[in-house]
């Protein structure tokens, strides 16, 4: 492909950003039209991608864009697609302007800095699910700090600072460790290769690491992502700063950033380091299952909204790294329809709660009660959402659970059926919240809520209508995935398993 | 040429313009204190050329001299300006830099 | 084509969903077209089944590929069985559906917001058409969640009473516990036959070690527990009473209470490889009908009464499908049959509470026949049928079942015989507090029979529950009719048929009687010194609260405390490390004294140190 089409994708918010600071005399749009168009034409950039994208092409990554970047350590800027990065961009794609769109109350005063920032943040999760070279890789993962850390710092509530310390803290962590595995990584790829190099392609289709250089990298590499994604016990950071956080970061932070955590275990991890992910699959497995009934658990008794949902995201990227690490066919794709499903709920909970916390500026479940009667559409919405969340059949969230359930009980049966139980508690804490805050009798505070407007349903409708979609249609998704999943399956070595009893019939 | 002489005097110089600054409470005092430290090394730099043979050290003690001269400037004019706010010109009386 | 049974109340639901209150004036109506449109469509596909021989009969549409990872061998059709069972349940829901959609447009014409209902009502019948035509167990699982969304919704309708809310919640958790085991035994399917479709289980079963089958049968039996609101998961169901009445009497009578048992039928094959599985499905239903009669005759509260009595007949059902080919068919006889009768039922208690501003009391009703002549008739109607009077539907659905369990073992046999009795017993008292006794109303109520909306339906139904079981065993034509899907064997009881429709009908008599002779004269308010058992009866038999002591209270307890972990230990760990630091930074900096001299002394000493390491490491 000639055409630097993903460079395209990439620039598209930044120059956005950009304009926001040209003076008013010279462009016609507010800034809330340049951020909003910005995004929009990312998005029409992704669907033109996405309609040329090959499915069944071999090719590890398509629409290459690739030029020397510092060329004595054989670093590139390199951009490419798989049909995992396809699916995220597609995902980053589509909620940023649902949440620019949806979050325009939160603008008053520091409008331009709050636009910039969200832009800043979809290119920087835009390049992370683009890269193709380690090194730029690792750079614009710890660049999507920044951007985050502003949001929480600046516009979050009283809390904001020390929660955008700790989840700057966590990142860097991460990020620290992730650096020495990298420059590691580098220096056996000198002594075995002849040449250094950083490209995640050739790095998974020409190195041989020995099995213990293999597992320290692992670690490594696993350490950020675990912490990212965030796996327990490496989770506080996120209750705290989606408590503080506005819904519009806390959608653009875990429904979007916290994927690279996982889409790092699936497009590095498991290429480069085959032989180790296998090795620690089963305690992997065994910690996100212990991390699905955990998040359950304590989503169940927390006493604030957002801090609900943080907890029930704990418990769904068990979910999706259970999926990764089954290394089985069905519960891979399952974890990429996961990270969507997870996408579309999650800011489908945090813009309704958000409209509703906005309002009395109090998040506490306490504070609230038979909401739906002031409140209808934000009920209903809110109510979809949630029910997508804990994989009500017919939504997104249910085919993603189904499949990465599925998909880890043809591997191990114990954690699968573990994992299981989380569909009951699902419903307890889900309906639970649901019932406190907008059922029962109409408490003092709620009684003057004011219900969406237009504009703010239009922005939520899209999130329904695709978590709809991909309820009974998931075929979309499947496909673009399918290819890359079956690479990595293939680089692991991992076949998936035939049915019992054509064995038997077989023998 | 036997350098040792030269070096040991440098040395003195050294340590004498070293305990200055760490015992005057003067600004003016510890500031010539820190030029005699300069000479010091500036004696060294020459002798070590005149060894040699070469023109390496005194062009280091040029430098060193510039370095003194743009010094001055600038700390007299701290010290003036320390003097003038607070009508003294100790050094442990400007101490708001601190923890 | 059966795909717009479906699709239409879907679409309508959709419609009256998303358009909100704009649709409010033709929502009803709309809704009631739907559901017409779906039963009429049903009705020709039914039609035309019947004009073809037995085995053409099943028909397949594979509407689109649904989830599909080729890899993997991993494919589910989004495709749509219809055949004879299907087939059955469709009509019965249509038809029950539309005459309660037509009922709900007098009973909720003083609701504030009848269009909402009206699209959850759609919103369920789409939904459970969905379950019972589905032709895989991931399919049916789409449906069967649905359903009980549709429950869930329709259970908090009145969602400003907190009682309506929590008892929502708690119907669809103890719903998803059952859906825990559904989940787990889809699994297993996909990983043993590398398929979840019927007739790739049917066809795998046979030849598959005896595990698969236990394990799967125990798995759906936990799934059947929860939605049937069977032992031990049958708590809910009387709480969901706090529902209209419209829809306890099409979700938690009719309809959908029954899907349990439609999914054990429809796993047939499964069943039939694992006695031990059908053992224990026959225990759960015996359990579960004795349980709701001995409920359903201590609640004063007609529609608690009535859903011990819904549990218990679907004991019954649940108890016939345990018994194997001699069970089946009876099994979705008594369905249909209880369909009818307990629906007329509901429906009428509905009615009543129309009448006399949503008194659930039976102690304050009491000579309503004067007032309300066609509720009364029909609800007698529905009486007759229950307790199994001849040649009303009842009996024949019910007698069936005797035959059946007696001819599996004595057990059995005497609890379904016990459980007739019961019957018998609860519902005279029913009749007898609510319609013959001198009224004892309330001093503001003034009863009036229901509008014709309502009425309508009741008589509809009254007609079936007093027909349908004559029509549908007459020269076995059900048996036939279902033979080809469940498979059917004539029980052979070990005493004559005679003879047992002899002893069923003394022990109705009995039951009939003790229910007259306890209850010729009523207390306005519930006696208080009574039996232990009428005690515990009273509390649902203590099931709220085993729940409450074995799940609820521990369980709150440890999320409670797994919360104070969080925050206390794992939490603390981080904060304690942040502190740590920022402790040793506090002490450090002190260091840094802001006296220019000290910091020159440290450059001299470090200059010193530096100068005596370089010349120690030198020698």
């Amino acid at each position: 492909m000639n055409f630097p089409w993903l460079l395209i994708v990439l620039l598209t918010p930044l120059i956005g950003t950009v304009l926001l600071f040209i003076p008013k005399r010279f462009v016609a749009f507010s800034d809330q039209q340049i951020a909003l168009y910005s995004s929009l034409i990312t998005l029409l950039f992704v669907i033109v991608i996405a309609l040329q994208f090959d499915i069944s092409s071999s090719a590890t990554t398509q629409f290459d864009v690739s030029f020397d970047w510092i060329p004595v350590f054989g670093i590139t800027f390199h951009l490419g697609l798989t049909g995992i990065s396809l699916v995220l961009v597609g995902l980053t794609a589509v909620l940023t302007p649902i949440v620019l769109l949806a979050t325009e109350y939160e603008v008053q005063k520091k409008n331009k800095e709050f636009l910039m920032w969200i832009l800043l943040t979809q290119a920087s999760a835009l390049a992370v699910f683009l890269a193709r070279d380690l090194f730029l890789f690792y750079v614009v993962f710890e660049a999507m700090l920044i951007p985050i850390f502003f949001l929480v710092g600046r516009f979050g509530g009283p809390k904001r600072g020390a929660a955008a310390l700790k989840f700057i803290l966590f990142g860097l962590a991460g990020g620290l460790v992730m650096l020495a595995a990298l420059i590691w990584l580098y220096f056996v790829a000198v002594n075995q290769l002849g040449r250094g190099t950083f490209s995640i392609t050739a790095l998974s289709n020409e190195l041989k690491l020995d099995a213990w250089t293999e597992r320290w990298l692992f670690l490594g590499f696993f350490f950020a992502f675990a912490l990212k994604a965030p796996m327990i016990p490496g989770h506080t950071w996120l209750p705290d700063t989606a408590e503080q956080a506005t819904p519009g970061t806390s959608t653009m932070l875990i429904g979007i950033l916290d994927k690279v955590g996982t889409y790092g275990m699936l497009a590095i991890l498991l290429p480069i380091f085959p032989n180790a992910s296998i090795e620690f699959a089963p305690v992997i497995i065994g910690f996100a299952a212990l991390g699905i009934i955990y998040g359950a658990l304590v989503a169940i008794a927390q006493k604030n909204i957002k801090r609900t949902f943080a907890y029930i995201s704990i418990s769904h990227f068990g979910f999706i790294v259970m999926g990764i690490f089954s290394f089985t066919s069905i519960g891979m794709i399952g974890s990429v329809i996961y990270m969507v499903a997870h996408g579309l709920s999650t800011a489908g909970l945090f813009l309704t709660a958000g409209y509703l916390i906005r309002q009395k500026d109090n998040s506490l479940i306490s504070n609230f009660g038979g909401v739906t009667k002031a409140a209808p559409v934000m009920t209903g919405l809110f109510l979809i959402a949630g029910l997508s969340s804990i994989a009500l059949p017919g939504m997104a969230g249910f085919v993603a659970e189904f499949m990465v359930l599925t998909g880890t009980f043809q591997k191990y049966k114990i954690p699968a059926i573990i994992a299981t139980l989380a569909i009951v508690l699902a419903a307890i804490y889900m309906l639970w919240l649901y019932q406190r805050v907008f059922t029962g009798t109409e408490t003092k505070e709620s009684s003057n809520i004011i219900d969406l407007n237009k504009k703010q349903i239009l922005a939520l409708s899209p999130l329904v209508a695709l978590t709809l979609l991909f309820g009974f249609y998931p075929a979309p998704i499947i496909k673009i995935s399918e290819s890359t999943i079956a690479h990595t399956m293939t680089l692991v070595g991992a076949t998936d398993p035939q049915p019992m009893i054509r064995k038997v019939v077989n023998q | 040429m036997n350098p040792n002489a030269y070096l040991v005097l440098s040395g003195i110089i050294f340590s004498i313009g070293a305990i200055g600054v760490l015992l005057r409470r003067n600004a003016i005092v510890a500031f010539m204190s820190v030029e005699l430290m300069l000479n010091a090394a500036n004696l060294a730099f020459v002798t070590g050329s005149r060894v040699w043979g070469t023109l390496d050290g005194q062009t280091a003690a040029f430098f060193v001299m510039v370095v003194a001269a743009a010094e001055v400037v600038v700390g007299l004019a701290i010290i003036i300006t320390i003097f003038r706010t607070r009508n003294s010109a100790s050094v442990d009386e400007a101490s708001l830099l601190r923890w | 084509m059966i795909a717009a049974v479906i699709a239409l109340p879907a679409l309508s639901a959709a419609v009256l969903l998303s358009f909100g209150n704009r649709t409010n004036k033709f929502g009803p109506l709309l809704a009631i077209f739907a559901s017409t449109g779906s039963f009429l469509i049903g009705l020709w596909h039914f039609l035309q089944m019947v004009a073809r021989p037995a085995e053409e009969r099943p028909a397949l549409t594979t509407v689109y590929e649904w989830l599909a990872v080729p890899a993997a061998g991993f494919k589910i059709n989004f495709a749509l069985q219809l055949d004879q069972l299907s087939i059955s349940f469709v009509l019965l829901i249509t038809f029950v559906g539309t005459l309660i959609h037509i009922y709900s447009l007098g009973y909720m014409s003083h609701d504030e917001n009848p269009r909402r209902f009206f699209a959850y009502l759609n919103l369920f019948v789409a939904a459970m058409l969905l379950l019972v035509l589905a032709d895989n167990y991931l399919l049916l699982y789409v449906g069967w969640e649905g359903v009980g969304l549709a429950s869930y919704l329709l259970i908090g309708f009145w969602q400003h009473k907190p009682t309506a809310a929590v008892a929502a919640k708690k119907a669809f958790v103890a719903n998803r516990v059952g859906d825990f085991g559904l989940s787990l035994a889809i699994m297993t399917m996909f990983i043993v036959f590398g398929s979840v479709s019927f007739s790739d289980i049917n066809s795998g079963i046979v030849g598959a070690p005896a595990w698969v089958s236990l394990t799967l049968g125990l798995l759906l039996l936990l799934a059947a527990c929860g939605k049937s609101a069977q032992f031990p998961l049958q708590s809910w169901l009387l709480d969901a009473m706090e529902g209209p009445t419209p829809v306890s009497a099409l979700i938690h009578a009719a309809t959908m209470v029954t899907a349990g048992v439609y999914l054990i039928v429809r796993s047939a094959s499964i069943f039939n490889a694992s006695e031990i599985a059908q053992t224990a499905v026959v225990i759960t239903g015996a359990i579960s009908l004795l349980m709701g009669a001995i409920i359903g005759a201590a609640k004063d509260d007609i529609k608690k009464s009535l859903a011990g009595s819904t549990m218990s007949q679907i004991g019954y059902m649940v108890l016939a499908a345990g018994l194997g080919p001699i069970g089946y068919v009876f099994a979705i006889l008594h369905l249909i049959t209880h369909g009818f009768f307990k629906a007329v039922m509901f429906l009428g208690a509905g009615s009543i509470m129309h009448a006399t501003n949503d008194n659930v009391d039976m102690r304050r009703y009491g000579g309503l026949p004067k007032v309300m002549f066609f509720t009364t008739i029909t609800f007698f109607i529905g009486y007759l049928a229950i307790i199994g009077v001849p040649p009303f539907a009842g009996f024949y659905s019910k007698d069936h079942i005797i035959e059946a369990a007696l001819s599996h073992s004595w057990w059995a046999g005497a609890a379904v015989l016990f459980g007739a009795g019961l019957t018998a017993f609860y519902m005279t008292r029913m009749m007898m507090m609510t319609f013959v006794s001198k009224s004892r109303w309330h001093d503001d109520v003034h009863p009036h029979e229901s509008p014709l909306s309502m009425v309508l339906p009741m008589i509809v139904l009254s007609v079936g529950a007093a027909t349908m079981g004559i029509l549908l065993t007459r020269n076995h034509i059900f048996e036939h009719w279902l033979e080809p899907i469940t498979g059917f064997v004539k029980p052979e009881p070990p005493l004559p048929i005679q003879t047992i429709t002899t002893i069923t009908l003394s022990v109705v008599a009995i039951g009939v009687l003790i229910g007259i002779w306890q209850n010729i004269k009523i207390a306005k308010v519930a006696p208080v010194k009574v039996s232990f058992v009428v005690k515990a009866a009273r509390k649902d038999l203590y099931g709220d609260v085993l729940n409450e002591t074995l799940l609820m209270r521990p369980g709150q307890g440890l999320t409670k405390s797994l919360n104070i972990f969080d925050n206390a230990v794992v939490d603390g760990f981080v904060n304690g490390l942040g502190l740590f630091v920022s402790g040793i930074s506090a002490r450090l900096r002190r260091s840094e004294t802001g006296y220019v001299r000290s910091y020159a002394m440290s450059i001299v000493l470090g200059t010193a140190l530096l100068i005596i390491a370089l010349l120690m490491v030198r020698i």
